[in-house]
């Protein structure tokens, strides 16, 4: 890996934008936006996430992988023909980039569980159950894409060189997320590029989640197995339980992200009071401690939050049915010149946008 | 006039050509589309005007001694941090922790600021730092403040919307805020004392608030009919025995 470059200190840059209308915007779009906050990463990941783009099998899981080893590849094919029906196996299009030197083998599957061997249980558990055994048993294999009708594209890499490698100018979708990396305290490689995802959910995350350990032992009581050696991992888990387990909406799962503090807490209206301490004692070990930004892309829409004193910057723009957020405005405007509307949402305060037919 | 087009230059080769101008004399420098570049005005020390058409990115004058920035749109993070001298004009919003360690010069905002504004700025008789925004400020405004003048005016406000965050003032222990409209006491650090404004403060308020007024057009006697609040440290060394056993 080349770490010839000069580095500028910074934080991580996230970008994200979403057609309420549904209309497929190219991939060159996200790409331009993130690139100008190349120098908020420092080479060492950058990653992209899409909705919408492959409308010809919208219903099956695309499940992205990278492999280190032929033979790990060779163990997860095993393990997923016994247990999905594979429409189809590709090599994720990839064009070579010169300062891209290694990769892993990148292979992308459209599946759906077998029938017989799903019997009643629940669809998207089995599949989470899949990522979870991928990633933590078979040496050198990683899941990192899920879902329906999306895809995932991250590296060690610029945001250029990234979007060049992946050719993300040829895909066309709905909602697209993009993050350039800056680690800190893990290391930097293909696993740990933003975006991070399980099923539909995707996350991309400026900042440091300092309640990491104590999140990650109250997933694993749940069955999540916390393998990419970064925090923002737990997030997406997280969303995963909180509004797909367990039911919450998506207002109310932020607010358990960044629960108010309860010196607030004490202010509220009775009622109001009442559910938020019903919260914070539920959900104790789900809040999320430390600065972050975050933006998490799902089939229905993409949500945008601040820590709860807005440790991290984040921007958002509105220009007919798009919204934009980022990390810094020049970002937004860099592929939306003159929006309608831009503010800096406040901490804690999630903007959550839906596609109109959801 | 001197111009130079910034579409798509890269921070570094901007600014050394901004330098370079600023080195064959030019006094008056218009950058043309500017979006996201960092640093602009950061450490330069020459008595020029630089009109920034464009978003600048962030660090914009940092360390700044001397020149004037005139920023047309909005503006992101970081502004003015440590700046010694000149002026900062932004016809827009801007982001967050604008004039830390701001030690002299001018920062004038239309619209609205982020979260920890002035913070840990200072100022003596001879240098003294001054912020103001036309709109609202987020948490910790004026956190840890030594030194200067913060002013928010909430301008476009309307009656009984909160002006400013949470955390206001707190740590600060010199300098002074003055906020156009109401405080929530609760809303402030220990530190803090809410007072009314004497006949000198108004007189130091009205001197400033008349740039700023000049700056983007307004009506000084429209600024000034709303009451004030001012802020100010009402304890010297409140932790001086923390460590003292």
């Amino acid at each position: 890996m080349n770490h010839n470059y000069q580095k500028d200190i910074a934080g991580c840059g996230l970008t994200g934008l979403i057609s309420r209308k549904r209309k497929r915007v190219s991939g060159a779009a996200i790409s331009k936006s993130l690139t100008l906050m190349t120098d908020r990463g420092n080479g060492l990941g950058a990653g992209y996430a899409a909705y919408g783009i492959f409308p010809e099998l919208p219903e099956h899981y695309a499940i992205h992988a990278m492999f280190d080893y032929e033979s790990s590849r060779r163990e997860m094919e095993e393990s997923l023909r016994l247990r999905y029906d594979i429409e189809k196996i590709e090599e994720i299009p990839t064009t070579p980039v010169g300062s891209i030197k290694i990769s892993p083998k990148l292979i992308r599957y459209f599946v759906k569980p077998k029938p017989e061997r799903l019997r009643d249980a629940n669809e998207k558990d089995y599949v989470v159950r899949t990522v979870m055994r991928v990633n933590s048993q078979i040496e050198g294999a990683y899941i990192f894409g899920s879902g329906k009708n999306m895809g995932v594209f991250k590296g060690v890499g610029n945001p250029s060189e990234i979007a060049e490698f992946y050719k993300i100018e040829e895909y066309e979708g709905y909602i697209w997320t993009g993050h350039t990396r800056f680690p800190t305290n893990t290391p930097g490689w293909w696993g740990g590029a933003h975006p991070f995802t399980l099923l539909d959910w995707s996350i991309v995350h400026n900042g440091e989640i300092s309640s990491y350990g104590i999140n990650k032992r109250y997933l694993e009581m749940y069955g999540y197995k916390l393998t990419l050696l970064t925090d923002t991992e737990v997030a997406a888990y997280i969303l995963d339980l909180l509004v797909r387990k367990h039911g919450l909406d998506m207002r109310t799962a932020c607010s358990v992200l960044a629960a108010p503090f309860w010196k607030d807490i004490d202010r509220m209206e009775e009622g109001e009071r009442e559910a938020y301490i019903a919260l914070r004692s539920t959900y104790g070990s789900a809040l999320l401690n430390g600065p972050f930004s975050l933006l998490f892309g799902h089939s229905n829409g993409l949500v945008g939050i601040n820590d709860r004193i807005k440790l991290r910057p984040l921007v958002a723009a509105e220009k007919d049915d798009m919204i934009y957020m980022a990390s810094e405005e020049s970002a937004i405007r860099e592929i939306c010149p003159t929006p309608d509307k831009v503010w800096a949402p406040r901490a804690g305060d999630p903007v959550i946008v839906e596609l109109e037919d959801s | 006039m001197f111009e130079i087009e910034a579409k798509g230059v890269y921070f570094k080769e901007l600014n050394e050509m901004i330098r370079a101008a600023i080195k064959d004399g030019e006094k008056d420098i218009t950058l043309k589309n500017v979006n996201g570049q960092y640093y602009i005005g950061t450490g330069l020390c020459e008595k020029v005007n630089i009109t920034i058409d464009g978003v600048p990115g962030n660090d914009l004058a940092a360390f700044m001694d001397g020149p004037t920035l005139l920023v047309q749109s909005n503006a992101q993070d970081n502004i003015a941090n440590t700046m010694n001298s000149g002026k900062v004009v932004v016809h827009g919003h801007a982001g967050d922790v604008l004039g830390y360690g701001m030690r002299g010069g001018k920062l004038h905002i239309k619209s609205d600021v982020g979260y920890r504004v002035g913070i840990h700025m200072k100022g003596q008789k001879k240098n003294s730092p001054v912020i103001i925004s036309g709109g609202t400020a987020g948490d910790f405004f004026g956190e840890y403040m030594a030194g200067g003048t913060l002013v928010l005016l909430g301008l476009e406000v309307e009656d009984g919307t909160p002006l400013v965050g949470d955390y206001l003032g707190s740590g600060m222990h010199g300098g002074q805020i003055f906020i156009r409209g109401e405080v929530d006491p609760t809303r402030c650090g220990a530190e803090v004392g809410v007072m009314e404004l004497t006949e000198a403060d108004l007189k130091v308020l009205r001197k400033y608030l008349e740039d700023f007024c000049k700056d983007f057009d307004l009506d000084i006697e429209e600024v000034m009919s709303k009451p004030f609040e001012k802020l100010e440290p009402v304890m010297a060394r409140p932790y001086g025995n923390l460590y003292a056993y």
